[in-house]
């Protein structure tokens, strides 16, 4: 997918920047631009029923009992049906509802929101031929490429400890990369098993063919703090690497991962 | 000599691992292959001991029927602690399936962004506040 370059687009919604790279046939063309347009509209949709800063979001009502769950639309059930799962198999770490500084438990929705948004904001980029594209919500990422043998896109993970640096590159050609960590915005991101937030754990980054399921798994295990790689390593499909506190980096779902593997010295 | 044939076989082990990948959703079952002694050499070697000591071995370029791939081990007290794949295939249909999610991901410490040839970031989330200071902001006005 070269020669016709690459073109750049970057707009905001949800308090976040939303960066597009595409290239290839529709790189340029009306076609291209309306399906940046349609995928920008997915996520204001999105943010219109699912933003907490909101106080007439869907899911605002439903946190104030203003609504029931069941008048709300059908991809509130499907979310919040998204947000139990990861609670169950995070044994908690990671939970929609939370307890706030009141000790009142609140719903929260963005850990699931963000991730399941870009994946179905995606879609009309999805339908352009010849085209390649990679999508960021804010640091997670959606990416494609038309030919199977496209140049890969290359993604930067950035250093948790200096967000001018990177720790790791990336190669992907259609799949999903997801971030979790705090440098950004301050330690909130907790386990909701304790309202704290977790230690020993700088980062965690998972490629899944979702990004649905990547957002999810990167904050799920974000929140598990000491205990990420090793949950990350019970998911299926997925591919991680964990920074943690110190520096270290523990990789997952690749090559680097067999811990079993055991040098034999002579 | 015997540091050659040493990284020979490092890379075979882990060309193997390439390939057991997308054959088994079971992380490690394609692990039981040996590595023989991988003497400890690169800059961050800790100590010039033999079987206890620290530090990484750069296995030679190995072509594969994917393409080239290399290898480094990190190797702390006898045991592998860090496998990255440096080099590995980009050009040909074949690879299609040890890419996506099965491709390890390269860990390359402390990689200065601006020299980095990368077309997207991922990180803890930009807000739309922070977003003029970020990587993506970088990339994104670069327009490349």
């Amino acid at each position: 997918m070269t020669g016709t370059g690459t073109s750049r687009y970057v707009d905001h919604v949800m308090g976040m920047p939303i960066s597009l790279a595409v290239r290839g046939r529709h790189a340029a063309t009306p076609a291209g631009r309306a399906a940046w347009a349609e995928a920008m509209a997915v996520l204001r949709a999105a943010d219109r029923v699912f933003s907490t800063y909101r106080a007439d979001s869907v899911v605002s009502r439903l946190d104030r009992g203003e609504l029931d769950l069941a008048d709300c639309p059908p991809e509130v059930h499907e979310v919040l049906e998204l947000g139990a799962a990861a609670a169950r198999d995070s044994g908690g770490a990671f939970d929609v509802r939370r307890a706030d500084a009141s000790g009142r438990i609140v719903l929260d929705p963005s850990g699931v929101v963000k991730g399941w948004a870009a994946e179905r904001a995606a879609t009309p980029l999805r339908t352009l031929p010849g085209t390649d594209f990679c999508l960021s919500a804010g640091g997670d990422l959606v990416c494609s490429t038309a030919e199977p043998d496209a140049a890969p896109w290359r993604i930067g993970i950035e250093h948790p400890r200096d967000p001018r640096r990177l720790i790791a590159v990336v190669p992907i050609r259609t799949g999903a990369v997801a971030t979790s960590g705090t440098v950004h915005r301050g330690a909130h991101l907790v386990d909701a098993r304790t309202g704290r937030p977790p230690e020993g754990v700088a980062s965690v980054t998972v490629v899944a063919d979702s990004l649905t399921d990547a957002d999810v798994d990167a904050t799920a295990a974000y929140a598990l703090g000491a205990g990420a790689a090793d949950w990350l390593r019970t998911r299926p499909a997925r591919t991680g690497l964990v920074v943690w506190a110190d520096g270290t980096t523990s990789l997952v779902g690749s090559p680097g991962a067999h811990s079993n593997l055991r040098v034999h010295t002579q | 000599m015997k540091r050659i044939v040493l990284w020979f076989m490092s890379t075979l082990t882990v060309v193997t691992l390439l390939f057991g990948y997308h054959t088994s959703t079971s992380p490690g079952s394609g692990a039981a292959t040996s590595v023989l002694a991988a003497p400890a050499v690169g800059t961050d070697a800790a100590t010039g001991g033999t079987s206890s000591s620290a530090g990484t071995v750069t296995g030679t370029s190995a072509d594969t029927r994917w393409g080239p791939v290399q290898v480094q081990l990190t190797v702390d007290g006898g045991s592998i602690t860090d496998v990255a794949v440096i080099e590995y295939p980009t050009g040909n249909g074949k690879d299609q399936q040890i890419n996506a999610r099965a491709l390890p991901i390269l860990v390359e410490e402390t990689l200065d962004a601006q020299s980095a040839d990368i077309d997207m970031v991922s990180g803890a989330t930009v807000t739309s506040e922070g977003y003029i200071e970020s990587l993506q902001a970088a990339l994104d006005a670069a327009g490349l």
